[in-house]
């Protein structure tokens, strides 16, 4: 192994036609053409590809994929090919912009350079006012899992400590919301069991509404390789639509939307019905639930659907029941009658359900976007689970129910740090007492600073904003105006509501910082020193490469900087100041900051602790590990992670953990318990019984077709970076709409021609595909969202799942017709 | 309510400054954009690379083409035996490296998919210049 190792580097270096083997792996090197090499992460996806980035100059000249990273062994997608260009757009944001009119802030006015003492000055005004009138409340923070690490939990603290306010929620809820809700409820913690190395161990692979081969590219490299290596491995693809992820399947599915629901419920089946449940394994370490079913779909409380739901209010309620009751439940959704529902064909049913059903065959599950934004996606993440409980088919390599992320951390920054609304760090809540206390401990607060009642949510924020509730709001590293559904309805009026003044910080125009007042300019990717944590738990750290452009700063510095404008006694009730008579006169840069734990370390290696006089991110981090430490979180110290590409958590004595919940592999599961889910108190994961319910919204006779929403390859999400790449761009410029060519036969479209896309909230116009990479069946278009000349999101409907509050981007009812 | 709706966003329909323009273009956010018209480029030679670590752009169009587990309509071409004969780049000696680093006669199963790393162009302008410098 280590023969070949040498070799692969050697040889891998000698193909790229530069030595690329001069790389120490705990080190940075200089090269003879005086570029000087150092490892990152990339900036795009949940993947967590490690890329060598190369400077010159104090420019970023070159980018190549690690040789040294376990995820991706010297490989990118194009995107990560080009990450050395995407910090060069030549409209890169250098100064903050204040919306003014005759000298003075204006709702109206035109947006005019100011200095970042104006910018904040009116921006505190403007918390300040909003805090007085409408308390804590009627302030909040939308950031995002492109955060850094450090980034979101200055947030955090700034947000849940120093303003009181839980309504701080990341873009990741329209990502993962749903698979977090699923690990909680099953296991009662939060992320995968298993890691990557299970793709190199199984003998089959289903993705359940996850186009790998695009979104997550180098993973699919690992799939394809196992795939075409080992021909008794299979790959079953179902989607709503045929794409790129087909060229490789084995058992080829398109389903009808939102009957992924019955599939999932027809295998539980099929498993029991032909006596394959892993019974040893159930009885030691599963219990069965029943979840109340009709639980609506996330929408305004006077929406009739709401109004129709019995348990609209209580949707996240389950209670136990046997396996007996459990099989009687599942034994109604039979091959025929899910064959008739979801217009798979009943053979390609059970074969797909063989896979799992033979205890012989190892198997991994992946999702992504498909069961997560899905008005049922935290049942539908459950339903998947179940099946591998049953089988006892997890916590071992090449047995996996593995839910991919979308971005690139937003498992270590949003999920692990707990940047949503109603989390803390490690897996805790604001809801419960003793979690809150432990918080305040660590953050040396006085006892009820953090308070207990959840936030708004993602798309609850934009519609306190438009209901004029959420007064004073900062969206950083995320470009929700075009992201977040519904965009006519409610995010556009939600941020030009004058009674809101909306900030957003981010290193282009995007269209969300054109709708704001204030735009603060942003230091991107290596400007800053970061942490990532990706889809398997790794955790991925790199130093700061260039300087950012003009004056641009980070995230993490504006929020830092910002939480200099308050003193203690604007934010906090007297009550509490009476507890910590030392913070009288503070600021909460004092409190939060320089609070003895975050200002302990003296080195000052870039632009943020040069700043403020102290190594502000290793502070951070080392408080925040504090959190996750002996608690199944463990994080390594700082300074490994920078000599390391990555890290697994739990990390137990310098070790990391590649497969949880499992004795021998995790460090949390003691001799003799074989397999534990710790998560639980009794140990035990739960298989849940939840039925198959309709979407939301379907297509009809004034709006007859299903439209599915989505990424590509070459552009990462709303395109404010991979757009502004030339090469990427004339790759993929424009969204298109993607039919079948009897669908456009019906409404007499030709191929390439203009459309309208409408539906009852808003339209656009664009291009029709009907022999593009996306394949739909008839009365499905698919339409990227990556194009913000199509905003897809004004078509949209904002329904979420009422238990993750993710929205359901892949099912609403559109018409097209010609222009 | 509708009708307020729309008074509400002619009102507030934000004014932007000469310095910042939008890549959508002028519409204000609310209005649709007209689509465009692209076309796949069809260069004669190879395109250059930004740096040498960058792989090639595919400078032809590739509709029609298939890679499915069966067949890859790419390496008819651009095999390092087709190569010679068919003037084509290529695939570098990396192509057939597999994951361990050990070396097959032909490409590695994980170099399969051409299209993840290698894309071809568009005759789209750029939306914006881009500074970036080898």
């Amino acid at each position: 192994m280590k023969l070949d190792r040498r070799a692969f580097l050697k040889a891998h270096a000698v193909a790229a036609a530069a030595s690329v083997a001069g790389i120490p792996v705990k080190g940075v090197s200089q090269e003879k053409d005086g570029i000087r090499w150092d490892k990152a992460a990339c900036r795009f996806c949940g993947t967590g590809c490690s890329v060598l980035v190369g400077t010159r100059d104090g420019r970023v000249v070159a980018t190549q994929g690690d040789p040294e990273s376990e995820v991706n062994r010297g490989l990118h997608c194009v995107k990560g090919y080009f990450l050395s260009k995407i910090m060069y757009g030549a409209d890169r944001l250098k100064t903050p912009l204040l919306r003014k009119r005759n000298g003075v802030y204006d709702k109206n006015g035109e947006f005019t350079p100011v200095s970042w003492k104006e910018a904040f000055d009116v921006m505190a005004a403007k918390w300040k006012e909003a805090l007085k009138a409408g308390g804590p409340t009627s302030v909040g923070m939308f950031g995002s899992g492109q955060w850094t690490i450090w980034e979101g939990y200055a947030a955090a603290k700034l947000l849940k400590a120093g303003f009181r306010s839980n309504n701080l929620d990341p873009n990741a809820r329209h990502c993962m919301a749903s698979a977090v809700a699923g690990f909680m409820r099953t296991y009662g913690i939060d992320e995968p069991a298993g890691c990557y190395d299970d793709l190199e161990a199984a003998d089959a692979f289903v993705l359940w509404g996850s186009n790998m081969a695009e979104m997550h590219p180098v993973l699919w490299t690992r799939i394809t390789d196992r795939r075409l290596m080992n021909p008794h491995v299979k790959v079953a693809v179902l989607s709503t639509y045929q794409h790129r992820g087909h060229e490789l399947a084995d058992l080829h599915m398109i389903f009808r939307p939102q009957t992924d629901l019955a599939i999932l419920n027809f295998i539980a089946h099929h498993i029991i019905s032909t006596g394959r449940v892993n019974q040893e394994f159930v009885s030691k370490h599963v219990n069965f639930a029943l979840g109340n079913a009709d639980i609506g779909y996330g929408l305004r409380p006077e929406d009739e659907r709401e109004k129709r739901a019995a348990n609209a209010a209580n949707a996240e309620a389950m209670k136990p029941i046997s396996f007996d009751e459990y099989a009687r439940f599942v034994s109604s959704y039979s091959v025929e009658s899910v064959s008739r529902l979801s217009g798979v064909p009943a053979r390609l049913l059970v074969e797909l359900a063989e896979l799992y059903a033979d205890p012989k065959r190892k198997v991994v599950s992946l999702w992504t976007m498909g069961f997560n934004q899905h008005t049922r996606g935290t049942w539908v993440n459950q339903l998947c689970h179940n099946v591998h409980l049953l089988t006892g088919k997890i916590a071992e390599p090449g047995n996996h129910p593995f839910s991919l992320t979308g971005q690139p951390s937003a498992c270590g920054t949003a999920r692990e740090v707990g940047t949503f609304s109603h989390r803390l760090p490690a897996d805790m809540v604001v809801a419960n007492p003793k979690h809150r206390e432990i918080a305040e401990k660590i953050w040396k607060l006085p006892a009820g600073t953090i308070p207990e009642k959840p936030g708004y949510h993602a798309v609850m924020q934009n519609r306190m904003l438009k209901d004029g509730k959420l007064n004073a709001y900062w969206v950083q590293c995320t470009n929700n105006m075009q992201t977040a559904a519904n965009l006519m309805q409610e995010t556009w009026p939600g941020y030009r509501n004058p009674k809101n003044f909306v900030v957003v910080s981010d290193p282009y125009p995007t269209v969300t910082a054109m709708a704001a007042d204030l735009i603060l300019p942003t230091a991107m990717w290596v400007e800053k020193e970061g942490a990532y944590g990706n889809t398997e738990r790794r955790t991925q750290f790199w130093r700061q490469q260039v300087k950012a452009p003009g004056e641009a700063r980070s995230d993490l510095w504006q929020i830092v900087e910002f939480s200099r404008r308050f003193k203690v006694e604007e934010v906090w009730p007297p009550e509490l100041v009476k507890q910590k008579p030392e913070y009288r006169g503070k600021t909460l840069y004092d409190v939060l900051f320089a609070n003895g734990q975050v200002n302990r370390f003296s080195e000052e290696p870039n632009d943020e602790s040069r700043h403020f006089g102290f190594y502000l991110q290793k502070g951070l981090f080392e408080e925040y590990a504090q959190f996750g430490r002996g608690k199944a979180h463990d994080l390594a110290d700082f300074d490994t992670y920078h000599k390391v590409r990555g890290l697994r958590w739990p990390v137990v004595d310098g070790r990391e953990t590649k497969w949880r919940f499992r004795e021998g592999y995790d460090p949390y599961v003691k001799k003799g318990e074989g397999v534990r889910f710790y998560g639980k108190p009794d140990g035990r994961a739960v298989i849940i019984a939840v039925p198959y319910e309709p979407p939301a919204e379907v297509p009809d006779q004034d709006y007859d077709l299903w439209l599915c929403t989505g990424r590509v390859l070459e552009h990462w999400h709303s395109g404010s970076m991979t757009r502004r790449v030339p090469e990427l761009h004339r790759a993929q410029p424009e969204a298109l709409v993607f039919m079948h060519p009897n669908d456009a036969k019906k409404r007499k479209l030709l191929n390439g021609q203009e459309v309208k896309v409408s539906s009852r909230r808003g339209e656009i116009r664009a291009r029709i595909e009907i022999r593009g990479r996306n394949e739909p069946p008839e009365g499905l278009v698919f339409v990227p969202f990556f194009d913000e000349g199509r905003l897809v999101n004004k078509l949209t409907l904002d329904a979420t799942c009422p238990i993750s509050r993710e929205t359901d981007y892949k099912k609403c009812a559109v018409k097209v017709s010609k222009v | 309510m509708r009708l307020l709706l729309a008074l509400a966003l002619i009102l507030v329909t934000p004014v932007f400054s000469e310095e910042i323009k939008p890549i959508r273009g002028p519409a204000p956010i609310p209005e649709s954009n007209p689509a465009d018209t692209y076309r796949m480029e069809r260069h004669d030679r190879t395109i250059r690379r930004a740096h040498k670590w960058q792989p090639p752009i595919i400078p032809h169009h590739i509709r029609g083409y298939q890679i499915t587990k069966n067949v890859n309509t790419c390496m008819t071409c651009h095999s390092k035996k087709a190569a010679p004969q068919t003037g084509a780049t290529p695939v570098g000696k990396s192509h057939y490296l597999d994951r361990d680093a050990k070396e097959h006669p032909n490409i590695s199963a994980r170099r399969y998919f051409c299209l993840q790393c290698h894309v071809p162009q568009f005759d789209a302008e750029p939306l914006v210049g881009n500074t970036y410098a080898p």
